[in-house]
């Protein structure tokens, strides 16, 4: 019989695991998790259903020539909408992973080009409290991994985010693994156990940008492999930053640039915005530059995010927390975005 | 006549008291220590007023001394404005002069003597590409910076000529340079070992205190608050690097047009976060001081 607390934080997550696989080991109880949830419904509409025309009419208010091409989301608010209906905060980036994949759904629809979204910052990673006594181990092919030292919300997030790449549904493509293994451990017992195969394309390229190196090195062998096998997909450019920091990233630019001046490759004088455009890890896309943010629950910062990148990008702060932003929010901005004058500081247009 | 003066002085000294009341309520919690304003929707308030090319900015100004009494008067240390982008030299050559001879004279004003520099003990500066500017503007600049050098109790930060852009490209430059004298100093001096040379290595690796010591922005702490004018919700390449955890309000009074309510209701939101933004910053802080960045 496993802890109550942990059973709750893992049995959103095996949700996302177990629809096509064997049955858990581990009970799957999570107090007032919605049924609309379960199904993956979102907001009234099952996200996903159907596939998608290559570019579907826009909704009223919008047009063509005015849509951005670069949305950037900062996701917040899937603990407090978790907290406010009395579910533990992994239901909450549950709910989150499903917001997005909403969202990444409509990007693909409307023609948007590149979709970029705020993970986690390094300022968030938390150290668990010494009392919590659970540690989870991965064996991947037989490799053992243990995530110990991190924040294990986050990294159940990242997990189902990015292992549903190996799977037959979801937002991100899936290529043929063979019969990946992989089996998740909770304190010596076995919780989980999945056979991953593939199927379905859906022309995504999948980036991550951030300091990876924090993750457990099972999750960095599966971004290394989903970034690999995606990045000749075309239809949409999904950019997850985590473990992101805007400052940081232009040191790391900053510092590649120096190595290139201590190799007198270039001089301190020839350095400007071009050459650090190149250095920036942002430089994975062909439009780094976010043309609309978006940030949910109603929080007017950026929190260290894109912090070159955001120079002329519009700002749209949505009052609804992550997982309950869907397609009439998603519009809002839009529009929004839409009435805005931009010029650059240049002359009116 | 006289009358009527009086009563205007009257109720002047009513609202003064008033608002002194008001910033004595609002000191009992947490007062920003650091605001910046973008200065937008000069141009637009013109046009609505029917004003002639150019005489928006000029409407501005006195918009602008009433937001740095305010300021003052509620114990704000620092202020930034955004008064000049390099953006803005795209503008027509009429608009980008008369702003340049307005600028001119408003740095001159600013040195006598019942300017709100000499009343509140305010050292300005100038921060920006300074190069950029017309010799007779960069002149003034460079004569208030001088004459404000000895005043200690505000700082009053004037961007001209500025992008975050070229301030961060500016930054790179000449930690680049320091750095690359270091290291050639450091060969100059001594025999190589291979000890010495990785720590050598290590000492000469840019890191984060090293862009920030040479940005423009480096004489004042991160922006607590950015208030842009005139209902736009983006940043037009201004303290990209500072304003990281910095609140953002973007009221819909154009610049002309804002007042105190506007500075109120961004304070009061600035107390409601202030706590949650105090341990982020805290944390940041640990962290990046444990990457050594």
């Amino acid at each position: 019989m496993l802890p109550n607390a942990p059973n709750r934080l893992l049995t959103s997550v095996f949700i996302s695991f177990t629809r096509t696989s064997r049955p858990l080991r581990v009970s799957t109880r999570e107090p007032n998790f919605t049924e609309e949830y379960r199904n993956g419904v979102v907001n009234g509409r099952v996200a996903g259903a159907g596939a998608p025309a290559r570019e579907d009419p826009l909704p009223e208010g919008l047009r063509r020539e005015s849509m951005p091409r670069h949305v950037a989301v900062i996701m917040d608010g899937n603990r407090r909408w978790a907290r406010a209906r009395g579910l533990p905060a992994a239901s909450g980036y549950e709910a989150g992973l499903r917001s997005l994949r909403g969202v990444v759904e409509l990007c693909c629809r409307w023609g948007i080009r590149v979709l970029t979204v705020f993970a986690f910052s390094s300022d968030n990673w938390v150290r668990p409290k010494p009392n919590v006594g659970v540690s989870l181990t991965l064996l991947i092919d037989g490799c053992c991994f243990v995530l110990v030292g991190l924040s294990k919300l986050e990294v159940d997030f990242l997990m189902s985010l990015f292992a549903r790449a190996l799977r037959n549904e979801g937002i991100i493509p899936m290529f043929d693994l063979g019969a990946l293994q992989a089996i998740l451990l909770l304190n010596g017992n076995i919780a989980y156990n999945h056979d991953f195969h593939a199927s379905n394309r859906r022309d995504i390229r999948v980036s991550l940008i951030g300091d990876s190196t924090k993750l457990p090195k099972a999750l960095q062998k599966l971004i290394e492999s989903v970034e690999e096998t995606t990045k000749n997909n075309s239809r949409l450019h999904l950019v997850v930053a985590v473990s992101y920091s805007g400052q940081y990233d232009i040191v790391q630019a900053c510092q590649s640039i120096a190595l290139k001046v201590k190799d007198a490759l270039i001089g301190p004088e020839d350095i400007n915005e071009f050459l650090i455009e190149k250095e920036l890890q942002t430089n994975c896309a062909q439009l780094s530059h976010p043309d609309l943010l978006i940030r949910t629950s109603g929080e007017l910062r950026l929190s260290n995010f894109f912090l070159w990148q955001l120079a002329y990008t519009e700002l749209f702060f949505a009052e609804s927390h992550w997982p309950d932003f869907g397609e009439p929010d998603f519009i809002e901005a839009l529009r929004s975005f839409r009435q805005r004058q931009r010029w650059y500081g240049g002359q009116d247009p | 006549m006289d009358l009527e003066m009086g009563e205007d002085r009257f109720f002047g000294s009513s609202l003064t008291i008033l608002r002194r009341f008001l910033f004595r309520i609002l000191a009992v919690g947490p007062i920003p220590n650091h605001i910046t304003f973008i200065m937008d929707g000069n141009r637009r308030y013109a046009k609505k007023q029917n004003l002639e090319q150019g005489a928006g900015h000029k409407a501005g100004f006195p918009a602008l001394m009433s937001m740095l009494k305010y300021c003052y008067e509620l114990g704000v240390k620092f202020i930034t404005v955004y008064a000049f982008s390099i953006d803005n030299f795209k503008r027509r050559p009429e608009e980008v002069q008369y702003v340049m001879d307005l600028m001119q004279e408003k740095i001159e004003g600013l040195l006598k003597e019942e300017s709100i520099v000499n009343q509140y003990g305010v050292r300005v500066y100038f921060v920006g590409n300074l190069k950029l500017l017309n010799e007779p503007v960069r002149v003034a600049a460079e004569k208030a910076m001088l004459a404000t050098a000895n005043n200690t109790s505000t700082l009053l930060l004037i961007c001209v000529a500025y992008t975050s852009s070229d301030e961060i490209v500016h930054s790179i430059q000449n930690s680049c340079q320091e750095k690359w004298d270091e290291m050639q100093a450091s060969k100059v001096n001594g025999a190589c070992n291979g000890e010495i040379c990785k720590q050598e290595k290590e000492r000469c690796a840019i890191k984060l205190v090293d862009l920030e010591k040479h940005m423009y922005m480096g004489v004042a702490p991160d922006p607590d608050i950015l208030i842009r004018s005139s209902g736009e919700m983006r940043l037009s390449n201004f303290l990209l690097w500072q304003s990281a955890n910095c609140l953002l309000y973007s009221p819909s009074a154009l610049w002309p047009e804002i007042g105190l309510r506007h500075l109120v209701w961004a304070v009061l939101n600035f107390q409601r976060n202030h706590s949650y933004l105090e341990k982020k910053k805290k944390h940041s802080y640990l962290e990046k001081k444990k990457k050594q960045l």
